[in-house]
């Protein structure tokens, strides 16, 4: 017997010719809550497909509670007490909750025969394990995702778990459904399970975890308590580089208005909502999923029309019905989802960030002229610093951080008065997120006015000069930013 | 039962259309509620009920296969031509073209389950080569059925004759394989763990890869078992018409893939029931029977079909539309 349930050391693993782990080493003790963090690429995933036996290392040895292997097998991870939430859940969104529980244990018995008995029977085994209260019934696409990851744990420790390893498993949910998953995580541990809890976001790294790992570029660069861990730190060991977030300043106090909104209602959205900005201001909207705040966004921007008030810019009562009404008065809008609403993953660089300007850019006959786009592509990708091998890669290609700068960049290449963003940062790694705050500062400072739609406390705290919070489609605060406590603000908020 | 998911179903609205649509030709007609007219319809259904059962396999999953009239119409048209004169079993004729069927749908399951080709371009694909081989090797044509099968395609289960008009309608043989070809699809996909398979792969295959189903072996099977079918659905065919029509079939698998999904079966996967498919396919069918006795032109028929088919579609796609984008923000009235 032994104290760790795992102890990977020195792991090394290549695909072609690229290093993706250069001997890593990660312990992680019997009953303990460990983070481990890093950037994308870091070789996060990697680790975590070794330890569950899909990937073979190509040198180092795994050791799981004392016993010694070279590599493992899905099979035998499994019977060695290692399961994983993997961040897509491996739920069938078609299927029941029932046969979702019940399934992999059938074909890992090796069943022929669909036995609604027995599946019942697994099925309530596993609710009753974490006490969840649900429809076995219901099938699992109708389900929040809190509920969906839910059902993933249940199963999980459905086979005599002893670590469960969670993949980044707070960035779809909301804060409500984040604080049930750690009392969650809390109550494992008291059965004596560790967990393995990937992130990079440090306040949930001090909230739940006693121990963290921090990987860069497929090497170990930091393991310790948490307790000795700050935010300077935690940066510094994920980037490699030293980031100063610098807070906000607005100095403009007497500039023009630029946006002004009247007692602006949309049914099923918000109420009476009035406010006024100022050119070059930086304003924080938080609040909680379902408090307004984005719809407040997309009707500003022309997804929904207004049901009633006004809407004035620059001083005149403007008519936003559409899309193209909301960019003709100069509004853009960033979706809090990038992937399905601000890309076409599967088209160019060059296109994706041009496309609001094809009909400047095109003849009579609508043939686009490429070098009109490419040349713009190339000046805002360096503007942006937006890392690519090529302008004519699929846009899909890029990570997180620089899609999300090819959006600003679709939105900065016209003449906006107001840019509105919804959850910028969200899924973004921490270099690239200061980047983006950088950007949105120094934009602000020549003259943009920039919303940030945004549960992240502190990024709004540290780039907004005002702060809104909205609670059941009502604006019911409008704060200053300075000397504002993020305690006072959270309270607020919910 | 939950009667309220009941309601929800598709297969409930498509019941209710079906029946609807039942009584309006009985009240203007009097004729669909009679033993001749009810056997006809049976008659027309077999076919391509039968079809529906191993197309539905393959939408479930996520794919789907346009190859089975050619594989159904080269298998037919082979051991029509070719075994005249080497038995006069007629279980023989069913047993090759069940062969030939299988040996083509497991080159369809290979190339889609190994390569993870788009099944639509594959099954595109080895269709055009099966009616290629059938015109250009067998050199096919219309064609007298051997005595084997046309004695086997005289045999009746029974016959009705309508009082009033006169004519007389026969229950084919072959309702007997329809009837075995449904129970075997309902129970595979309710039944048996492989079924739960070709759902879960159309729910997510990496989560079905994960969970230990062996998605390469699923694969291989749902398309096998749609060419094998194929085969002996094209032989029994020839038998119901009692000649060899190499061509008959073509565009068929039009009609079948909108009757699954008229009856629920979900073309992006993971959703679909055997009631619903036939239910669809029965809709279908009674249009296409029942509008001479609506005293509507035969050569409105497929407007009609086709009709259905988007009114039917669009109905379920709106109902998804109108659900993934609702406002639901619960408003504070009150004020602040």
């Amino acid at each position: 017997m032994s104290d760790y349930i795992i102890k990977a050391t020195n792991i090394k693993k290549y695909f072609g010719g690229v290093k993706a782990l250069d001997g890593v080493n990660l312990e992680i003790k019997k009953g303990e809550i460990h983070c481990l963090a890093g950037e994308n690429g870091c070789g996060k995933s990697t680790i975590i497909n070794i330890i569950s036996g899909f990937y073979t290392p190509d040198e180092g040895i795994i050791e799981i509670d004392g016993q010694q292997y070279d590599h493992m097998t899905p099979q035998l991870a499994i019977a060695s007490g290692i399961q994983v939430i993997y961040q897509d859940l491996s739920l069938f969104p078609n299927l029941t909750v029932r046969e979702n529980l019940a399934l992999n244990m059938e074909v890992a018995a090796g069943r022929k025969f669909v036995n609604k008995k027995r599946m019942n029977s697994i099925a309530e085994a596993a609710v009753a394990k974490l006490g969840l209260d649900i429809d076995l019934d219901e099938t699992v696409e109708n389900l929040t995702f809190g509920m969906r990851q839910m059902i993933a744990i249940s199963r999980a420790l459905l086979n005599d778990a002893k670590l469960i390893i969670m993949d980044e498993p707070t960035t779809a949910l909301t804060k409500r459904e984040v604080k049930t998953l750690f009392k969650l995580i809390k109550q494992l541990q008291g059965q004596g399970i560790a967990v393995l809890f990937v992130s990079h976001k440090l306040d949930e790294v001090f909230e739940i975890a006693e121990c963290f790992t921090i990987f860069r570029n497929g090497k170990n660069v930091a393991t310790g308590n948490t307790k000795d861990l700050n935010q300077d730190k935690f940066t510094f060991y994920m980037t490699g580089r030293e980031i100063v977030s610098t807070r906000f300043e607005y100095t403009a106090e007497n500039a023009p208005v630029v946006l002004e909104v009247k007692n602006l209602s949309l049914a099923n959205g918000f109420k009476d909502v009035s406010f006024e900005l100022k050119k070059g201001e930086i304003v924080g909207i938080t609040g909680l999923l379902g408090s307004g705040r984005t719809e407040l966004a997309e009707t500003l921007f022309g997804y929904h029309a207004a049901e009633s008030g006004d809407i004035i810019i620059d001083g005149k009562k403007v008519n936003i019905q559409s899309i193209k009404d909301g960019i003709a008065n100069g509004i853009g809008y960033l979706p809090s989802d990038r992937v399905t609403e601000g890309l076409f993953l599967a088209q160019p660089i060059s296109d994706n960030i041009s496309i609001e300007k094809w009909s400047d850019y095109s003849n009579v006959l609508g043939a686009v002229n490429r070098k009109k786009v490419d040349d713009m592509t190339r000046q805002w990708a360096k503007e942006l610093s937006i890392m690519l091998h090529d302008i004519h890669d699929d846009v899909g290609t890029l990570s997180g951080g620089n899609q999300q700068k090819c959006v600003l960049a679709k939105w900065l290449a016209l003449d906006l008065k107001v840019l509105i963003l919804n959850g910028p940062t969200v899924g973004v790694d921490i270099g690239a997120k200061f980047d983006i705050y950088e950007l949105v500062k120094r934009l602000a400072k020549q003259g943009l006015t920039v919303i940030i739609i945004s549960d992240d406390l502190p990024e709004v705290l540290t780039n907004c000069n005002r702060v809104m919070v909205m609670q059941s489609g009502r604006l019911a605060a409008t704060l200053s930013t300075q000397g504002l406590e993020e305690s006072r603000l959270a309270e607020l908020a919910n | 039962m939950n009667w309220k998911r009941v309601f929800k179903s598709t297969e409930f609205y498509v019941a209710v259309v079906l029946l609807l649509l039942c009584m309006a030709v009985q009240i203007k007609s009097g004729q669909f509620f009679t033993g001749n007219n009810l056997v006809d319809i049976t008659r027309a259904f077999s076919i391509p009920a039968m079809f529906c059962i191993g197309e539905m396999f393959v939408i479930i999953t996520g794919g789907v296969d346009v190859s089975f009239p050619a594989i159904a119409s080269m298998s037919m048209f082979i051991v029509c031509s070719e075994m005249e004169h080497m038995t006069s079993n007629p279980l023989a004729f069913f047993v090759v073209a069940m062969f030939i069927g299988l040996a083509i749908g497991l080159i369809n399951g290979f190339i889609i389950a190994k390569f993870r080709f788009p099944a639509l371009i594959v099954t595109l694909g080895t269709s055009s080569i099966c009616f290629g081989i059938m015109q250009g090797v067998f050199k096919s044509r219309e064609y007298p059925l051997c005595a084997p099968l046309y004695e086997l395609g005289q045999t009746k289960l029974f016959s009705v004759t309508n009082s009033v008009s006169g004519l007389t309608s026969d229950m084919p043989i072959g309702v007997i394989l329809m009837i075995l070809l449904i129970f075997a699809g309902w129970f595979i996909l309710n039944k048996t763990m492989l079924g739960r398979g070709i759902y879960a792969i159309g729910g997510d295959v990496k989560a079905a890869q994960r969970a230990g189903f062996n998605v390469f072996g699923i694969l291989m099977f749902i398309y096998a078992f749609s060419g094998c079918m194929a085969g002996l659905i094209g032989v029994l065919r020839s038998t119901m018409l009692l000649a060899v029509h190499p061509n008959n079939l073509e565009g068929l698998e039009m009609t079948v893939i909108a009757a699954c999904v008229l009856g629920g079966v979900r073309m992006a996967g993971g959703k679909g029931t055997v009631l619903g498919a036939l239910l669809g396919m029965a809709l279908l069918t009674i249009v296409d029977n029942s509008l001479i006795l609506l005293d509507i032109s035969t050569t409105w028929q497929k407007v009609f079909t086709g009709a259905i088919i988007i009114i039917g579609t669009a109905a379920s796609a709106l109902q998804a539309k109108r659900d993934e984008r609702k406002l639901t923000v619960k408003l504070n009235e009150g004020g602040k």
